[in-house]
């Protein structure tokens, strides 16, 4: 335990004085109070010096990149042997279109795929079942097998890693697992990422997915683990969620908290089911959202891993150092970006992608300026690419591993973010854990408060939004780029598709494989996401498998707290 | 500071219903402004996301509304043309409806065209919200009386 270390006075000859005074003459230019804070409430101070952070706590609080606690990085190379990898989600109309994308990209030497499907997906349904203006506008349509198989066509799915935006009840997964299985691609060689399977945070701060009621999607997640810590060991099951938290209120301290609270409830739910968390904790992953507030971000993410290393290692009696090492993804975050002088923007991801690198991530996307215009133009994606490339090739952010540890700044603020974290988890775990403050919405009225927190800040004009609140100036519309929508006969033309499909699968293989599914939901002894799997296989549909758990294990409606 | 002090005080406080519509399911935003709109003296009726239209009609009816917002953050405004439809069908043309968040500078002119009073984007302050919607709300009232 680091958190509550106190301040060391050092016999360093001399230091009294000085500082007193460069405290005199520092009043003499900054008269009177000039107190500020950061987004978490933690008071920030003018300076900070060896009083703040001494050192002499090294080995316990920070080591070397590679040892636990893994405050410095949880490589021993950092971004010199392990860079971190580019991530950008990428979606497009039809799978066709996305096939293409793809194929293109691997050509240019990528390794990593990642798969964002249409809203429809998102929330459970087919194409034939929504409103035709919403398909496609946001990423691809994928129903079926067969809609998967044109999705992967000539992508050779053991030596490519896939992250698949698929949450609850993992679809996307069941068909792509159905896919190899065609092909005689073993599922123990599949790699990569469920990533959205944290039905926590969408339950709380992010009703963008799909959702069972609260126990139907417990249910769901644990098979799904389960089931792929069996069939296909080196796939990533579940990727806890901060970046919902955050986007919804959550101030940084907090949204790191109450992702590690989730990680736990998860971790106690699989012990529950009688895993060791040796067998499990080396599979989770973490995604987090990248503010602007710089330094308190880095130090967010360097608490972060030493938190859960003590989780790991001590809450959970891992002995696996891999269960030890906090792997996350992040993004830049896109409430910071404003549509007054939209190319601002371009400024302000840098700012955070920046703080995200020191903050020693494995992955990142970076938003692309006009995101809070519209869906990105080409343009636009492609200056978020080369924002990472700038700072990795010409910056040389990566030169040197944890650049701003021993700051006494980013050490102070590390152990301050840190007490802070612990706090947040203690209210959880007092409340009853994760999924109890969700179900009571004690979490819901925590984001609540921050945000309408924070929006105080912006309108009394405390916190400065360029063009927003300050440095307002008569706009020239003519950066904002036109959007061109998917035309209507090609989302038509998917409508017909999956017709068409429909009519020519195997109807005795499909109401067999329903049943089925019907079976497992409401057998607890059952797999369900063996059972989902199995109906993707057979032909059921993404609709029609949300349909039916929709209906065997209820439909969760957010939680509206006041 | 309103727009609406040189005109008679409302008999009523404006009633505002705030609701999502589609697929999209980021809420910060609408929490946000019916808090703004609370805060003003106004009766707020907020929806979670995913209303269908004919839902928002009735609730639109039932609940006796000057003004509907529709918060949209991913393209969900696309669907409001089909709303102003439902609610010219329903007898409820003269509310009035605005649309807040992420809606593209060539989508704002189809609202427009639509009927839609007004949108609201990303870094609209509180008292241009508050404001427009109670000029608005005169409008409404005016018309309807």
């Amino acid at each position: 335990m680091t958190a509550k270390r106190e301040p060391v006075q050092l016999p360093l000859p001399g230091l009294d004085r000085a500082r007193a005074e460069w405290r005199q003459a520092y009043e003499s230019q900054v008269p009177g109070e000039d107190a500020r804070s950061n987004r978490s409430g933690i008071p920030i101070k003018p300076i900070y010096g060896p009083d703040d952070w001494d050192g002499t706590a090294y080995m316990d609080g920070l080591g070397y990149p590679g040892q636990a606690p893994f405050t410095r990085g949880i490589h021993p190379s950092m971004h010199r042997g392990r860079p971190w990898s580019q991530r950008q989600l990428i979606g497009l109309a039809t799978p066709e279109d996305y096939n293409t994308r793809m194929r293109g990209l691997l050509d240019a030497g990528v390794t990593a795929l990642s798969l964002i499907p249409c809203n429809s997906v998102y929330r459970g349904f087919d194409v034939d079942e929504v409103d035709i203006e919403l398909l496609g506008t946001c990423g691809t349509t994928v129903n079926t097998v067969e809609d998967m198989e044109i999705c992967l066509d000539q992508i050779p799915l053991d030596q490519v890693s896939v992250a698949l935006n698929d949450p609850s009840p993992f679809t996307l997964l069941a068909l792509m697992m159905a896919v190899a299985k065609r092909r005689g691609t073993p599922w123990k060689s599949l790699t990569g990422t469920s990533n959205q399977s944290d039905y926590l945070s969408h339950f709380i701060a992010n009703h963008m997915f799909f959702r069972l009621a609260l126990p139907g999607a417990k249910r769901v997640l644990m098979d799904h683990i389960m089931f792929m810590n069996r069939e296909a060991p080196r796939w990533n099951p579940i990727s806890v969620v901060g970046q919902h938290m955050q986007q919804g209120g959550a101030t940084p301290a907090e949204a790191m908290g109450l992702t590690l609270s989730t990680a736990i409830q998860y971790a106690n739910d699989l012990v529950e089911r009688g895993l060791s968390p040796d067998d499990f904790l080396h599979r989770f992953s973490f995604f987090f959202d990248i503010s602007i507030s710089f330094f308190e971000e880095i130090a967010k993410f360097r608490a972060g891993r030493r938190v859960w290393t003590s989780i790991a290692r001590d809450r959970f009696g891992a002995k696996d150092p891999k269960t030890w090492r906090f792997r996350f993804h992040a993004q830049t975050s896109g409430v910071d970006l404003t549509r007054q002088q939209p190319l601002n923007n371009i400024a302000r991801t840098a700012v955070q992608a920046i703080a995200g690198i020191f903050g020693g991530l494995q992955s990142m996307h970076t938003d692309a300026w006009d995101e809070v215009l519209s869906t990105p133009s080409d343009e636009a994606a492609r200056i978020a690419v080369a924002t990472q490339n700038i700072l990795r090739e010409e910056a040389h952010l990566d030169d040197v591993i944890d650049p701003l540890g021993g700051s006494y700044y980013v050490e102070r603020l590390t152990d301050q973010m840190e007490e802070e974290i612990r706090a947040v988890i203690d209210k959880i775990d007092a409340a009853g854990g994760m999924y109890a403050a969700a179900e009571a919405g004690v979490v819901q009225s925590m984001l609540g408060d921050s945000a309408m927190a924070f929006q105080d800040r912006v309108d009394s004009g405390e916190q400065t939004i360029v063009g927003v609140n300050k440095y307002v100036v008569a706009e020239d519309a003519s950066h904002r780029p036109t959007l061109e929508r998917p035309p209507e006969d090609v989302m038509n033309a998917q409508i017909a598709r999956l017709g068409r499909f429909k009519a020519e699968r195997s109807s005795d293989a499909v109401s067999k494989a329903s049943d089925a599914l019907v079976r497992a939901a409401n057998h607890a002894e059952e797999n369900v996401f063996g059972a989902i799997v199995d109906a993707a296989d057979a032909g059921v549909t993404h609709g029609e498998i949300c349909t039916i758990l929709r209906r065997e294990l209820g439909f969760g409606q957010p939680l509206v707290v006041a | 500071m309103t727009a609406t002090t040189h005109r008679m005080p409302l008999a009523r406080p404006p009633k505002v219903l705030v609701t999502k519509i589609g697929f999209d399911g980021h809420d910060r935003g609408s929490r946000i402004v019916a808090a703004y709109l609370r805060d003003a003296g106004m009766e707020v009726v907020y929806t979670g996301p995913w209303q269908e239209i004919p839902f928002v009609v009735n609730l639109a009816l039932e609940e006796d509304v000057d003004v509907i917002g529709v918060s949209s953050l991913a393209t969900d405004h696309l669907l409001v043309p089909k709303l102003m439809d439902a609610l010219r069908e329903a007898g409820l043309g003269h509310i009035g409806v605005i649309v807040g968040g992420i809606v593209p500078d060539d989508e704002e002119a189809v609202l427009k065209d639509a009927g839609v009073a007004h949108v609201f984007h990303a870094g609209s302050s509180r008292e241009e919200i508050v404001a427009s919607i109670e000029e608005l709300v005169h409008t409404v009232r005016a018309q309807a009386a």
